[in-house]
């Protein structure tokens, strides 16, 4: 590849959407030569679909607030499989990474004394668990997604950060010694490849909902860094942990924040009944939400669904009156009018499950080194690597993440990356330069697709495999319905590595992205189906029909993936709190 | 079936852009025009176009759409079909690179030149800066702004100087950061904006309010300007 | 590219200034004269010379005159730099502009000392 260009950065992050441009932030302020290659502009990014808050214990509703009442909700949450140092680290840093945002101009909601507005969100008490609902999501209206992508892009214009905008990332760039250096991307205006060469590779990547037919995630959610890392044949951890968000709007699958139920909305059946108050007597509509998600599918199923096939549930949002919806919830009011036809301020909201957030990842550790396993079974640090966001699996979200809980881990371990590898370079990274044998090895995919001759269009291999995922691997799950999906999947790889690419011009050619696009959720949703099949218990987000309970002795553990092998193993665990002792699994109730 | 008429051009086969014609089978239903984007995707994947969120939060689907600027994610056919037949084209006034999909750069020259960030040099306190619900209150219209270039493109003083005319969705966001408590940059925002096109080049035609998909009022936060503008030389 | 070296003021908001208050000027002589006129159905020479021979009227005269010079300029300047640009016109749109601006400050310098001319000339 004597031909293709090459660009060289200290730090090249891929992703432009709150992690990643966390992470930039806080490399370009150092001044290191900081680039950020986004496939979409970056204020695109589904970030900006974020609605409901940020949570964080900033004190500000509660004045007597405190971090370790978080942090004791975010690991009941995560059904005890969120490592607690990270769970620690996030919520003990929050307030100073939000404070930060603040400064930056994020336009939060306001108190009336003039501090950050903060709305009750699901799973969140105070006094671990014994003081009630607290009400610590930080709140910019119900946009709040939007308010912090803008703000961080912002706050990168000012401190000059280099942005690839519409490039693609197509694969991982390791060297002799297997670290990273860098990515080949391509230049989508152009078509041009290049080698993007740097110290350090940071994936925020994002998630990859679209592996599922339904989704809350914006179509560029394709799991694309999971894909490189896999191909690269890097692990994933507990990739079977996808979060069914309670309340997509029915048929559209856009999302309406758990920010409704906070504020005092409610779910109801078709006989108008508030069903949460059966199945968490407490936290009612506020438990959480691969429990909600749960008991909604359960009502559809007995027969209690709404609609002409009973087949969603009625999100109530009418009592709250027209001017505190105007308000708090401006955006959903209009969401709701355009995509379910349903005013909230005189009729119910059609909700169903939907797919929304991929609790798992590439494992990393604090700082945002990205993690391999050895053969001992010892963590391994992946020179070169690291990974934030919603494509790393830290893990603070374990097997179900708390609403709000996800724009917290992005800017607070976006910045932790930043800042790790901001000491590295001060101190120095050698890592061999890549040959040009290890380029055109990363090349590979690209070409296959770029000299494909005949093969089936993407759009209708995405649509079977996004069925065979919602059909076998869904809110419910059962090992033999699994064990048929993955020989669905089997039958599909061939077909997909084939893909057509008809149209082989290079002028913005979307049609070359969604071929690779492919590939990467293929990848994603094979070591998804693997893992799923092989946890076998019920936790968290992770329900099996087959194995109904939670199983400690052999599953209080990180599930891991293995590309090469395509097998699963097993990771401990962190329990290792630096401030009190461990929080010790108990059954979860709500 | 629905008659559309899309803009094609792929400067590497087409000396010259064109309408191309499909006919789509909607099954009657009312749904988007994103939808209906989509669908043709399947058939001709050569068609390019920009996409992301399809809920009109992310800007990236601002097309022109039976003549009006708008999202095509929340776009419905029932507001877009005229006797059957659906338009489609890219935002005018600014370069094509390929089918529906234009070069951006210059909108976004202008948003960077209103300095689009908080400044604010006094010590940042161990919290948040307060702020009162009201005064954050002068935020709402503006900062939801997304950056979607429907207004910008809409507007006939844009088209024109297109260099010098930062244009409304640029001066919604000048305005954000003068409107915000926590700014200072009060003068020097205001002194950047003193030239007689900057801000000045805006006639009130209004085109930017008509289209807005988030129902916001560039016209007025100009206005707002302009008064801050006087008032600053008074 | 268009440059400002050509505006008339110093700055967007002076030009603006200068065309609302001189709209204002214009606005007030159009409604003195039409008054004048309604209130004087049977005017003749002598009243009307008298009229204009005064020096506030004259002064009003002149000050509408310069006026219509000032919001001429700032109106045209404005229309040709958005119409006569390289973009819309190609490369000699610089030149055809300053020719039309040439002819504009010339028109416009006639009618200023013709008004002149006319009004202490009576």
């Amino acid at each position: 590849m004597a031909n293709m260009r090459t660009m060289s950065f200290d730090a090249v992050i891929v992703g432009g959407g709150g992690s990643g441009m966390r992470a930039a932030l806080q490399l370009s302020q150092s001044g290191y030569k900081t680039a950020v290659i986004t496939k979409v502009f970056p204020t695109r990014s589904h970030t900006v679909s974020a609605q409901g808050g940020i949570t964080c214990a900033i004190a500000s509703d509660d004045p007597n607030d405190q971090w370790q009442w978080h942090m004791y909700d975010t690991i009941k949450g995560s059904d005890y499989i969120g490592d607690q140092e990270a769970i620690e680290y996030m919520c003990q840093t929050g307030p100073e990474a939000i404070f930060e945002l603040e400064h930056m101009g994020l336009p939060f909601s306001r108190t009336e004394e003039g501090r950050i507005y903060q709305r009750p969100f699901g799973g969140q008490s105070k006094d671990f668990g014994n003081g009630g609902q607290a009400a610590r999501t930080c709140a910019a209206a119900d946009r709040t997604g939007h308010a912090l992508l803008h703000t961080l892009y912002q706050g990168n214009l000012k401190s000059e950060t280099t942005f690839l905008n519409e490039w693609y990332a197509v694969d991982i760039v390791k060297n002799e010694d297997n670290a990273v250096v860098g990515v080949v991307a391509i230049d989508i205006e152009t078509g041009e490849t290049v080698y993007v060469k740097s110290k350090a590779t940071v994936f925020a990547t994002g998630g990859a909902g679209r592996i599922y037919a339904s989704t809350t995630n914006a179509h560029i959610c394709t799991g694309d860094g999971v894909g490189m890392a896999l191909r690269a044949g890097f692990p994933v951890q507990d990739i079977e942990m996808w979060q069914f968000h309670p309340t997509g709007i029915h048929g559209a699958g856009t999302l309406v924040t758990e920010g409704c139920r906070g504020e005092g909305g409610y779910l109801i059946n078709k006989d108008g009944e508030r069903f949460m108050e059966r199945y968490a007597p407490n936290a009612k509509d506020l438990a959480g939400r691969d429990v909600v998600a749960r008991s909604m599918v359960l009502e559809i199923l007995e027969g209690r669904g709404c609609g002409p096939d009973g087949d969603h549930v009625y999100l109530k949002l009418d009592h709250l009156g027209e001017e505190t919806l105007n308000a708090k919830l401006p955006g959903i009011l209009e969401l709701s009018r355009t995509f379910a036809h349903a005013d909230p301020v005189v009729e119910p909201i059609p909700v169903v499950p939907t797919c929304h957030y991929m609790m798992g990842g590439i494992p990393t550790n604090v700082d945002g080194q990205a993690l391999t396993i050895d053969a001992e079974g010892n963590d391994q640090v992946i020179e070169g690597f690291y990974a934030c966001g919603e494509a790393a699996c830290v893990s603070v979200h374990g097997a179900n993440r708390l609403g709000g809980n996800s724009l917290l881990d992005l800017v607070v371990f976006g910045r932790a990356s930043g800042m790790f590898i901001e000491k590295q370079l001060r101190e120095g990274i050698n890592l061999k330069d890549a040959s040009e044998a290890d380029i055109e090895r990363a090349m590979t995919g690209l070409n296959r697709i770029n000299n494909s001759s005949d093969g089936e269009q993407a759009s209708v291999l995405r649509a079977e495999l996004q069925t065979i995922m919602q059909n076998y691997f869904g809110v419910f799950r059962r090992g033999d319905f699994m064990k048929q999906g993955i020989e669905k999947l089997n039958a599909l790889r061939p077909r997909i590595e084939n893909v057509a690419l008809d149209d082989k011009s290079n002028a913005f050619n979307t049609a070359r992205i969604e071929a690779l696009e492919l590939q990467n959720l293929f990848a994603t949703a094979e070591a998804t189906a693997i893992a799923a099949e092989g946890r076998t218990e019920s936790r968290g987000a992770h329900a099996r029909e087959d194995f109904q309970e939670r199983d400690d002795e052999n599953w209080l553990c990180h599930s891991v993936y293995f590309p090469g092998s395509k097998t699963l193993g097993k990771r401990g665990v962190n329990f290792n709190l630096k401030t009190r002792e461990a929080f010790e699994p108990k059954i979860r109730t709500y | 079936m629905l008659n559309v008429s899309i803009y094609r051009y792929n400067p590497e086969v087409d000396s010259e852009p064109y309408m191309q014609d499909y006919q789509v089978d909607t099954q009657g239903k009312d749904v988007m025009v994103l939808d209906v984007l989509e669908k043709l995707k399947v058939e001709d994947p050569s068609l390019s176009f920009r996409r992301s969120c399809r809920e009109g939060v992310c800007g990236s689907d601002g097309l022109n759409i039976s003549g009006k600027n708008g999202l095509a994610c929340i776009t419905p056919l029932s507001s877009a079909v005229k006797g059957n037949k659906l338009v489609i084209r890219p935002l005018p006034g600014l370069p094509v690179i390929r089918d529906l999909v234009i070069d951006m750069s210059q909108f976004y020259a202008q948003y960077e030149k209103i300095q689009p960030y908080m400044i604010n040099n006094s010590p940042a306190p161990a919290i948040e800066r307060l702020q009162s619900p009201e005064e954050r209150a002068k935020l709402d219209g503006l900062y939801e702004c997304i950056l979607c270039a429907c207004c910008s493109t809409a507007c006939p003083s844009f088209w024109w100087n297109p260099e010098k005319f930062i244009g409304p969705s640029g001066l919604l966001q000048a305005y954000r950061f003068l409107a915000d408590s926590r700014d200072t940059a009060t003068e020097e925002r205001l002194a950047n904006l003193d030239d007689p096109f900057s801000v000045f080049r805006c006639h009130g035609i209004m085109n930017c309010v008509q289209v807005c998909p988030k129902g916001l009022n560039p016209t007025k936060a100009i206005g707002h300007i302009r008064n801050m503008l006087v008032r600053s030389a008074t | 590219m268009i440059t400002t070296v050509t505006s008339l003021g110093r700055s967007g908001l002076s030009d603006w200034l200068v065309q609302r208050v001189s709209a204002f000027v214009m606005t007030a002589y159009l409604v003195f004269i039409v008054g004048y006129l309604i209130a004087n159905p049977d005017l003749n020479y002598s009243q009307w010379a008298t009229l204009n021979s005064s020096l506030p009227m004259r002064m009003f005269s002149l000050l509408t005159m310069v006026s219509i010079a000032a919001h001429a300029w700032i109106g045209m300047w404005c229309v040709l730099t958005d119409y006569i640009t390289e973009r819309l016109i190609g490369p000699k749109a610089t030149a055809i502009r300053i020719f039309f601006q040439l002819g504009m400050i010339a028109v416009t310098m006639l009618y200023v000392i013709w008004a002149i001319d006319i009004l202490w000339g009576i």
